[in-house]
């Protein structure tokens, strides 16, 4: 009797939480659905998730791009802008945390605070003093206002996340490693970095999907077509000015999404979990 | 502790700094110095230098092809007396966050008691829900977004079939802003995530000494849940908050601030003010306006979290 309303009602759970899923995924699933469809049907039943008949013309039509400047370009673009970013990250928030987390030093619990007060620092304030310094030092169309900062710390939020880790790996090993005539840099490289897999692996996840997604950063120092990612490739083929197809149009946003969604599926464990322990974005 | 730290160092010849004590101090602050020093420039060079400079400008005229101007407070004096669209932006964006915000989070909080339940594949549907997070804020959705809450888009075709009518909606004057709200409260996977982590924490042992007590469902989640979960709550609060009062790209892509200035968000009207129209001195008195802004709002919080957070003896989430 128990057994059978337990039953019922997990069954009831699933199917709530499923539908309501698909409800949330409509979108999505709508996107990549329907840049599969025929030109004409996107809009003649647009709500509908089934094609008449499976297109891959879009695809072809959208990656061709507009004018001279095709997809293929604002891919490599954006592959070269992110995983510079993200190598940046790496290299900054890593040595930074464990100054911060296993040396002793000069003024340590003031910039400890400095670091925390920049992560909820509105990036606002430092956009447009930020752009005068680029442009006077004629990075603007070049890649490099979005990826240097990377290099110099630009996310305390990844240094914050580090040094909450390796404060977690116990201190035996670095005071033996010390013992044997290991020096700090040793320490560093040959003992916390391996053990800081997870942590590393978080913050490239992060720093690979907002670099990728990025929008305002790339629109203020991007002017040249040549130099687009993604994110500028797909609004300027979506200006409603020039507005080209549908078709490619929605086909193009499903390629844009697809290198986040491939790194998501092979490292969802440590996306939640990174999300978890430091309540990132 | 001291102690360690003056051990030999292989990268430096051992003996050419281990004389005193103070000099080994030095070493050592040496040493931490090499590790910092990216983000000691990135701070100097990119936050503290900027902020300096940034509030020099909000005291001048700045068009980026001459020199700055000394106009002193006027920037400031504008802003708060003659600038409708400084008042309509602040308007909107508070709206915006007044509303997005705790839909945001009573959602969150919502779906992650679902995901707590004890129930099969409660991981793999929180992965699911969390999806709209990872992607929502791309170009590629504020394109499906358009399309879908358009004229002859997806939705309409749904209210179609019941009969009903109906608008472009994001360039309808009352649903505009709407449009935007839904994206954005369909991103709640983070708090939702640490809500989960929260809801973990909750010792079990409580829920089965009410239920002894005959407690009700009801009385335990006002009585158990929210009370433990105050500071999650709280910590989701302010970050989500900071993040929706910076909400640009989607009112940027989606509705370009129309119509008639229904979702010209704060960071799109400073966006404007400093690369469409070069008033590099105005937006920056802009800027430091939204930072006095933020910080009174999450003053605010803090001030008010002594009423309601509860922190166990020292437990809790920070």
């Amino acid at each position: 009797m128990d057994n059978r309303k337990s039953k019922r009602a997990s069954i009831i759970y699933h199917t709530f939480i499923i539908g309501f899923g698909l409800l949330m995924l409509y979108p999505i699933l709508w996107m990549a659905v329907s840049s599969l469809k025929p030109e004409h049907e996107i809009f003649l039943n647009s709500a509908s998730l089934i094609p008449s008949e499976i297109k891959w013309e879009n695809y072809v039509q959208g990656w061709s791009g507009f004018g001279k400047y095709g997809f293929d370009l604002f891919f490599k673009n954006s592959m070269i802008v992110t995983s510079l970013s993200v190598v940046g990250a790496l290299f900054s928030s890593s040595l930074v945390a464990f100054a911060f987390a296993r040396l002793k030093f000069k003024f340590q619990g003031a910039l400890f605070a400095c670091l925390l007060a920049t992560v909820m620092l509105p990036m606002q304030v430092t956009l447009i003093p930020q752009y005068i310094l680029f442009h006077n030092l004629n990075w603007v169309n070049t890649f490099l206002p979005l990826v240097v900062p990377a290099f110099i710390g630009g996310s305390p939020f990844f240094i914050f996340l580090m040094v909450q880790f390796i404060r977690g790996i116990p201190r035996e090993l670095d005071e033996a490693a010390i013992i044997d005539g290991c020096s700090w840099y040793g320490v560093f490289w040959y003992i916390i970095l391996p053990l800081c897999k997870p942590a590393l692996v978080t913050v490239m996840i992060f720093q690979f999907m907002w670099t990728w997604d990025d929008f305002l950063s790339p629109l203020i120092y991007l002017q040249d077509t040549n130099l687009y990612t993604m994110a500028l490739g797909l609004r300027a083929f979506s200006d409603p000015d020039n507005l080209t197809a549908w078709g490619p149009l929605i086909a193009m946003s499903t390629v844009s999404l697809i290198p986040q969604f491939i790194l998501f599926l092979f490292c969802q464990k440590y996306l939640v979990k990174g999300i978890a322990t430091t309540g990132i974005k | 502790m001291r102690e360690e730290l003056g051990k030999p160092m292989k990268l430096r010849p051992s003996g050419f700094l281990s004389g005193s004590v103070k000099k080994r101090t030095i070493k050592h602050n040496l040493i931490a110095l090499s590790f910092l020093s990216p983000w000691l420039i990135g701070f100097i060079g990119f936050v503290i230098g900027p902020m300096i400079y940034s509030f020099y400008l909000s005291f001048t005229n700045y068009n980026m092809l001459q020199e700055p101007t000394w106009v002193g407070l006027d920037n400031y004096i504008r802003i708060f007396t003659n600038d409708p669209l400084f008042i309509t932006s602040l308007k909107v964006t508070l709206l915006f966050v007044v509303i997005s915000v705790p839909l945001k989070l009573l959602f969150a909080l919502f779906v992650a008691m679902l995901m707590n339940m004890g129930h099969r594949g409660s991981g793999f549907y929180t992965l699911l829900y969390y999806i709209p997070s990872i992607i929502g804020g791309s170009v590629a959705i504020a394109v499906i977004w358009r399309q879908i809450f358009g004229r002859e888009g997806a939705l309409n075709h749904v209210l179609g079939n019941f009969g009903i009518e109906g608008y472009n909606w994001f360039s309808h004057p009352d649903y505009a802003i709407w449009v935007l709200i839904l994206l954005i409260v369909w991103q709640f996977g983070s708090p939702m995530v640490i809500f989960l982590a929260g809801l973990r924490q909750i010792p079990t042992e409580l829920y089965e000494a009410a239920s002894v007590d005959g407690a009700s469902r009801f009385k335990k989640f006002f009585s158990i849940t929210i009370p433990l979960l105050t500071p999650v709550i709280f910590f989701n609060l302010v970050f989500q908050m900071i993040n929706a009062f910076m909400t640009f790209t989607q009112a940027f892509l989606i509705t370009q601030g129309g119509p008639v200035n229904k979702t010209l968000f704060y960071a799109l009207y400073l966006y404007r003010e400093a690369f469409t129209n070069y008033r590099m001195g105005y937006a920056s008195a802009l800027a430091w306006v939204l930072l006095v802004v933020i910080a009174l709002a999450t003053f605010l919080i803090f001030k008010s979290s002594k009423k309601w957070v509860y922190y166990e003896s020292e437990g809790g989430k920070g």
